[in-house]
């Protein structure tokens, strides 16, 4: 018997201490590699901007000259950050070396999912809305949803790729050294980069990054700026830029955004909230036309989100494209037959799940506290592009095309939604309950499925070695909806396709920007 | 078994000769039997904040489970727990859950003996790991059936009986098993770019005291369960896995051996969370039914008798 209790002890001491140690997680995103193109697109001042009218259209004054005495200074800086360097800085100078697009696309996917949380109801039943005038007050601003979120990061990557064209414009016309080129005393803890350093390509994203964050996310400006501090240490720390290089960058990064706030704050998206009437006469318009129109499933009854966001002014497209050639046609009529099958379908997966289908309905899901289906997209874009070796150019002309066509996917999306109005199979069949949360707006085209489709299209034209797997993955979150009970299978196959057509206008635009 | 689990919906417990007293099987004696329970809750913690969720209503747990207790020696058993779970929200859209949820295993000895006064005095050192039965999702809480974190616990027991009377103290510390989600991504107070969620510890403190005889135990215990670490359930999102949940409560617990057959017993149980944090303001109840088999040889022949 003592042999007996003595093993058991020694069993539960043994696996006591292994889970005791086994806690460490390491994070994908900790492990990207420091940026190291194979090709250094030395001429992507010459691409084609978004916005911009020219590469020069902002000014970018001349560097001091390397043997001027203030950039001795300069140098005497980074060498001071060298001369004791501390474990922190240099994991810094690794984690901010892995690229500056990538970084803060990666800092907007968690404020995304920081904000992705709905309002309270007020006590009478009804819901506040955040205001972003005062952003730190409940409900705090942004309610950042999916259409929110799609916004934000196409004004962050094509604020980010303008402002890139307009940098390496400017590094060549001035062409001044790296700093550790001036001096070989200055040691790099990253690739050197055989680029000009004035400006610096990580200061003009980051520029342009803080105020597009800052417009989007204005309740956590001390947040942006701490990390806006931390990267520009970790550029001097790493001998890859002078304090000048990245003043300069972080100026000419900031006036190029300017113009994506200007355009930001005229897209019509502060307006896509409605108001009651607006709501009144969505629905009614749907009864008009004998259709049973979407209602809210949540109590208290929430309006349905973001009305007009299928109103908000487009990348890709203009609005009379989107009605005639991007709108799907209309879903099965509430009466048909065809109607009756779809739900049908729903109510058996609702009732009969397997645990991979239902796998897939969580890795996909992407709701309440999380980075929204776009940002998954930019997650998946982020993962393979650290592993291409692109250019900071290059990363921020990809995130541009994938994210504009993201936010116009939603734009074609939420169109669909509010035009047709179509109700979800739980409010269709009460037997149905759902694997994921209700999403509260119609069911008619599922926004998974339009973004997915869209973001698949994209990613399939910049990395065509992959592109099967995109295309299935596109498939697989499309399906999702349909295994967690909220879509019919034509809401799905139609944002499909709306999603690839949505894809295939920034494909084309890809073909025209010189950067190919 | 209570330690194990303390969702939203804050397990109940239904108890005979288990982990959490200071009762022991004798050598040889099996004892097994089903138990069921049910907890539930309308108001919960969202950090401290306490609300109402009236997408989800009442969210009811009922758990039926078979657990078993065998006498290695006197002063050694060994225990078991097979928990099967079903979760249903009393309103809103969200799906109920239900499966086999963790299965459980305890050693309880009794390390020291001493007579103090007119009582008895044990000292009692469990030991007790935990692992999931099924692939369910812990991350659809509050519905999820449970964490889906593999555990292992240690508990130091002081067990004092003087005549019929009792009380019994314990403190157990938990270890909790990282979990690996569906996802591969979650947010916490921060991103993670990882499926896998650090689960914090937690602590354990449960009394219990009342009358003992061999025919009836009837006792009350209050019991406190916290989370060392995690974060509070922001203002209107969902709870997670690892959240801080903490919960304090009271309850009561009745068994009743039986006379016109030997070795049945009955038990019921009902409790009430008292104050908590991101957990549900549960109440449950429940009740088993209890059979001890003799495996001893040199009572083999009575078996049948019994």
């Amino acid at each position: 018997m003592k042999k007996i209790f003595l093993y058991s002890s020694l069993v539960a001491i043994a696996a006591i201490s292994l889970m005791a140690c086994s806690k460490q997680i390491n994070e994908v995103n900790m492990s990207y590699p420091a940026i190291d193109p194979v090709r250094t697109d030395a001429n992507a001042g010459t691409w084609k901007p978004l916005l911009l009218t020219s590469p020069s259209e902002f000014t970018c004054p001349a560097p001091i000259a390397t043997a001027s005495p203030d950039y001795v200074l300069q140098l005497n800086e980074i060498k001071s950050f060298q001369d004791d360097i501390t474990s922190e800085e240099k994991a810094l100078v690794k984690y901010w070396g892995a690229g500056a697009v990538l970084r803060w696309n990666e800092i907007m996917r968690e404020l995304v999912a920081k904000h992705n949380i709905p309002p309270y109801q007020n006590p009478d039943g009804t819901y506040p809305i955040p205001s972003a005038a005062n952003p730190l007050a409940y409900p705090t601003f942004p309610f950042a949803n999916p259409p929110y979120a799609a916004r934000a990061y196409a004004y962050l990557s094509a604020a980010q790729y303008d402002a890139c064209i307009a940098g390496y414009h400017y590094k060549s016309v001035y062409n001044r050294s790296a700093p550790f080129k001036v001096d070989t005393l200055i040691r790099t803890l990253l690739p050197k980069s055989s680029l000009p350093s004035y400006p610096s390509e990580d200061a003009v994203v980051m520029g342009a990054s803080v105020e597009l964050l800052k417009l989007l996310f204005p309740g956590d400006q001390d947040y942006i700026d701490q990390r806006a501090a931390e990267h520009k240490r970790a550029r001097l720390i790493s001998g890859a830029n002078v304090r000048s290089d990245l003043d300069a960058g972080e100026n000419l990064g900031k006036a190029v955004a300017a113009k994506f706030v200007a355009r930001a704050r005229g897209d019509r998206a502060g307006a896509a909230v409605g108001n009651p009437a607006i709501w009144a006469q969505t629905e009614a318009d749907c009864v008009a036309r004998g259709e049973i129109p979407w209602i809210s499933q949540e109590t208290p009854k929430r309006p349905g989100m973001l009305p007009l966001f299928g109103k908000v002014r487009a990348w890709l497209f203009d609005s009379a494209t989107m009605v005639n050639a991007v709108r799907p046609g209309p879903p099965p009529l509430t009466g048909s037959q065809e109607f009756k099958t779809e739900l049908e379908e729903i109510y058996r997966y609702s009732k009969n799940l397997s645990s991979s289908q239902r796998a897939i309905a969580h890795f996909w899901a992407d709701g309440l506290n999380t980075y929204t289906p776009p940002g998954h997209w930019n997650y998946i874009a982020a993962n393979d592009f650290a592993l291409l070796n692109f250019s900071e150019a290059r990363w921020a002309r990809n995130m541009a095309l994938l994210n504009i066509s993201l936010m116009d996917a939603g734009i074609a999306c939420w169109d669909a939604k509010y035009f047709y109005y179509n109700p979800r199979p739980s409010h269709m069949d009460s037997r149905i309950k759902t694997v994921t949360g209700l999403p509260n707006f119609p069911s008619y085209i599922s926004g998974h499925s339009t973004f997915s489709g869209a973001a698949a299209t994209v990613l399939a034209y910049i990395v065509p070695s992959k592109a099967a797997d995109y295309m299935a993955m596109a498939k697989d979150a499309s399906l999702s909806r349909m295994y967690g009970a909220i879509h019919y299978r034509s809401d799905c196959d139609k944002g499909l396709e709306t999603g690839y057509k949505v894809g295939n206008y920034a494909v084309t635009k890809g073909h025209l920007d010189g950067a190919e | 078994m209570i330690p194990l689990l303390l969702l939203l919906s804050a397990q109940q417990q239904v108890q005979a000769q288990t982990d959490i007293d200071g009762l022991f099987m004798e050598k040889n004696f099996f004892c097994i039997g089903p138990t069921i329970g049910q907890s539930s809750w309308k108001e919960y913690w969202e950090g401290t904040n306490k609300r109402e969720n009236l997408n989800l209503g009442r969210v009811r747990t009922t758990t039926a489970m078979v657990m078993g207790n065998y006498g290695v020696t006197d002063k050694l058993n060994i225990l078991f727990g097979v928990p099967y779970v079903k979760t249903k929200a009393g309103a809103g859209q969200l799906a109920g859950q239900k499966g086999f949820q963790d299965l459980s295993f305890f050693i309880k000895w009794i390390a020291a003996e001493k007579h103090i006064g007119k009582g008895h005095l044990k000292g009692i050192l469990i030991g007790g790991v935990s692992t999931p039965l099924s692939d369910y999702t812990p991350d659809m809480l509050p519905t999820s059936i449970g964490l889906k974190s593999k555990t292992a616990m240690l508990r130091l027991m002081a067990d004092y009986q003087a005549g019929n009377w009792f009380g019994t103290l314990s403190g157990t510390y938990n270890f909790r098993s990282n979990v690996e989600l569906d996802r591969n991504t979650y947010y916490t107070t921060q991103m993670h770019y990882t499926n896998e969620v650090r689960m914090p510890d937690a602590s354990y403190i449960n009394l219990r005291a009342g009358y003992r005889s061999t025919t009836w135990i009837l006792e009350a215990f209050a019991d406190q369960w916290k989370t060392l670490g995690g974060y509070d359930i922001t203002k209107n999102n969902m709870p997670f896995i690892s959240n801080k949940m903490n919960a304090t409560r009271v309850g009561v617990h009745i068994k009743y051996e039986t006379d016109f057959i030997n070795g049945l017993s009955f038990v019921a149980d009902a409790g009430t969370t008292v104050a908590g944090r991101n957990v549900g303001k549960s109440t449950n109840y429940g009740g088993g039914i209890f059979y001890i088999m003799d495996f001893s040889k040199k009572k083999k022949t009575d078996k049948s008798s019994k």
